[in-house]
């Protein structure tokens, strides 16, 4: 009767997990949300939702669902659609859920358990409780919800004229990224590498044990240094005009950089590299770093990331003086191939999507000049990045 | 005592915030509650163990902070130097276990609130560290061989600031509450509870100022709740008619004693920018 609502919101893009909606059960079942279908919406959110981005979507399915329901809320109570659970359990189930459904019994006593629940619920509302109900003040009565029962804002509201799912407060914090800060993250960890360096301010309990034990018996307190990642990372990010679109996500992709690395360097280039970047976006006419010097200071184990659409016309790649910005007299592939040549682990991701690759001239360039390490600025493509740095 | 959280005569919840306490409550799980700073994240965790009238854990979490810090330290430099120094205490190993704040809401002989104050400012793993003895409000003493059970389950609320995401595992343990930024009606309701006598002509310009202010694209830091209370103190304290708040546009000046409510020096300079830009105009 619920589950057909949990279809709903799962095909609207909420990510609830079954965990979650046994939970919902749970919390009816112990009438935390009684009385009417505002509560119900509380709680639901509050269940289901832990992401304020995803509210809006909650809130468009809640409407859809509830408007359908006026009429057949009875029926639906009959219904419980096992073969479409067994469905949706392959499509939706995550296999840690697989695994915890398979703790709790399997799939069997999972619907066994959910079906139980829903009988319980139903002799709790005959027996008077108000929660799914046919009598008169049921907010689900044959007449369709009961107006009564939703109530908006606190006391000294403005009335009762808009539900409050129907409001849509939260329209504007769904932005819908795929790949956030927290993806990014959990991708680039696949690059750490452990080490202990820096001042040696950690209590190392097992090295002071071996020493005084060396040291018949007398105290000799031994330090070491945290551990931290010790892989060392460049990165290049291109702030030319056609890179606005992308904005959102090369910041997310740098500041999921920068809280995983602790040798971290990066610097701006507009379109393409030639000789000089530069370390603040806001004022690249200002201080500018030359190429020499980079290749002087950092050494070859230094892993590079350039983040560019290399969308642009192929002179600003392939000519002397090609670039819009000022004379360049070397070409821009002769300072990228000095750069790749130096530092042999490199990734150029592109926030463009590859689809359109093949369509754009100087992407097909810069892919050679790369011997093709380029990837979409996707998960995946991130994934196939790091691969390719950690050779 | 009731045991339905309904707001306190200090604090004012709205009609979600209430369900996603006693929700949690009820259930006995974590309730996770997110929001800009100064919306009163904090606060709801003093009021609820006010208003259910339970003893209150705070666990304020640092970048440094990790989830064996809630459980219990091992200080083993002192019990190193008492075997120096010949001290008895030494044999027994529970005299260098120091409990940790978990510990302390597990042992409390009535069910406490706990406060994990700020966890998005943790390592990502924090959480994710914590399941476990979240889950089964439980965990092991591997020093003393001896397993830690929550005599009642405590009401634990979560509070983040949206600086990092949390793993997905441990979101869906928690109940889950974002305090949306108060509109009029609520922040009128909240200015209420702080400020009962505030006159009304007063308190109408002021709200009036304070979401113009707040609506100027480009802001570092926006003014939260807690500015605005604080705001609203040194316009008493001072004695602002309500006149001299009434502008139509914060761009083309700024409100009296404005200082309380703009604390970052870029969003008082981006001000006087828009403000001598604005004049400029107006003359030519
Ligand atoms: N709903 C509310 N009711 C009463 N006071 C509030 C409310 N929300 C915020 N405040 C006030 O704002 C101040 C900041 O609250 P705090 O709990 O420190 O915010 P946060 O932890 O979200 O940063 C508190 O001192 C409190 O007085
Ligand atoms: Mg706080």
């Amino acid at each position: 009767m619920l589950t057909p609502f949990f279809y709903t919101l799962r095909a609207a893009g909420v990510p609830a997990s079954v965990t979650e909606y046994l939970t919902l059960l749970e919390a009816l079942q112990r009438g935390v949300a009684r009385f009417s279908v505002n509560d119900f919406y509380f709680l639901a959110r509050a269940t289901l939702v832990k992401d304020e981005k995803h509210f809006d979507r909650f809130d468009k399915a809640f409407a859809q669902y509830f408007k359908g329901i006026e009429q057949s809320f009875e029926q639906l109570q009959k219904a419980l659609p096992e073969d479409w659970l067994k469905l949706l359990a392959e499509r939706h189930f995550t296999p840690e859920e697989m695994a915890q459904i398979e703790a709790l019994g399997g799939w069997d006593k999972l619907l066994e358990t959910l079906k139980q629940r829903l009988e319980e619920q139903k002799g709790r509302h005959e027996g008077g409780s108000k929660w799914i109900g046919t009598g008169g003040t049921s907010p689900f009565g044959h007449g369709g919800y009961n107006p009564e029962g939703i109530r908006i804002g606190g006391p000294g509201g403005k009335g009762k004229a808009v539900k409050v799912w129907e409001r849509r407060d939260y329209r504007n914090l769904d932005d819908n990224v795929e790949l956030g800060t927290r993806n990014i993250k959990v991708a680039l960890r696949k690059l750490r590498r452990f080490a202990r360096e820096g001042a040696a301010d950690q209590f190392d309990i097992d090295g002071t044990i071996s020493a005084t034990a060396r040291n018949a018996g007398l105290l000799d307190l031994k330090f070491q240094p945290e551990r931290h990642n010790a892989l060392k990372l460049l990165l290049f990010f291109d702030v030319g005009g056609s890179m606005e679109s992308h904005v959102r996500v090369c910041e997310e992709l740098f500041s999921a950089a920068r809280g995983e690395f602790k040798h971290l360097e990066y610097f701006y280039f507009h379109n393409f590299i030639y000789e000089s970047v530069w370390k603040d976006s806001r004022r690249r006419h200002g201080e500018r770093t030359t190429l020499f010097d980079i290749l002087r200071k950092y050494q070859p184990d230094y892993r590079i990331i350039f983040i560019g659409d290399a969308s642009m016309s192929p002179y600003e790649i392939m000519q002397p003086g090609g670039s819009i910005e000022h004379w360049n007299d070397e070409a821009g592939a002769v300072w990228l191939q000095r750069l790749t040549q130096r530092f042999q682990r490199f990734a150029w991701l592109n926030p463009e999507p590859q689809d359109r690759w093949d369509y754009v001239q100087s992407i097909g360039l810069a892919r050679q000049l790369l011997a093709e390490r380029m990837y979409p600025l996707t998960l995946h493509g991130l994934d196939d990045a790091i691969r390719a740095l950690k050779a | 005592m009731t045991s339905k959280f309904e707001g306190t005569e200090r604090y004012v919840a709205t009609e979600d915030l209430m369900m996603a306490v006693n929700a949690a409550v009820t259930l006995a799980r974590p309730l996770l509650v997110k929001g800009e700073p100064g919306t009163g994240k904090t606060q709801l965790a003093e009021e609820i163990a006010l208003a259910l009238d339970k003893p209150l854990y705070r666990w304020h979490v640092k970048s440094t902070t990790k989830a064996q810090h809630g459980l219990y330290e091992y200080d083993a430099v002192s019990r190193l130097r008492d075997s120096q120094l010949g001290d008895a205490k030494v044999h027994d190993i529970g005299n260098y276990i120091i409990p940790g704040r978990l510990w302390e809401a597990f042992r409390s002989a009535r069910q406490a609130v706990l406060l994990i104050d700020e966890i998005d400012k943790a390592d990502i793993e924090f959480p994710n560290d914590l399941l476990l003895e979240l889950d089964r409000m439980e965990f092991y003493v591997h020093e003393t061989r001896e397993l830690i059970q929550a005599t009642h389950r405590p009401i634990v609320i979560i509070t983040s600031n949206n600086e990092k995401e949390l793993p997905d595992a441990f979101l869906r343990r928690c109940f889950f509450h974002f305090i949306r930024f108060p509109d009029a009606e609520t922040m009128t309701r909240i200015i209420g509870v702080h400020f009962p006598e505030l006159k009304r002509e007063l308190l109408a310009e002021a709200l009036n100022a304070f979401y113009k202010l707040r609506d100027v694209p480009g802001l570092k830091k926006k003014p939260s709740t807690s500015e605005l209370l604080d705001w609203l103190k040194l316009l008493l304290a001072e004695d602002v008619p309500p006149e001299a708040l009434r502008t139509d546009d914060p761009r083309k000046s700024l409100p009296p004693l404005y200082g309380a409510l703009l604390k970052n020096e870029q969003d008082v300079h981006l001000f006087e920018q828009l403000i001598f830009l604005q004049r400029r105009q107006s003359r030519q």
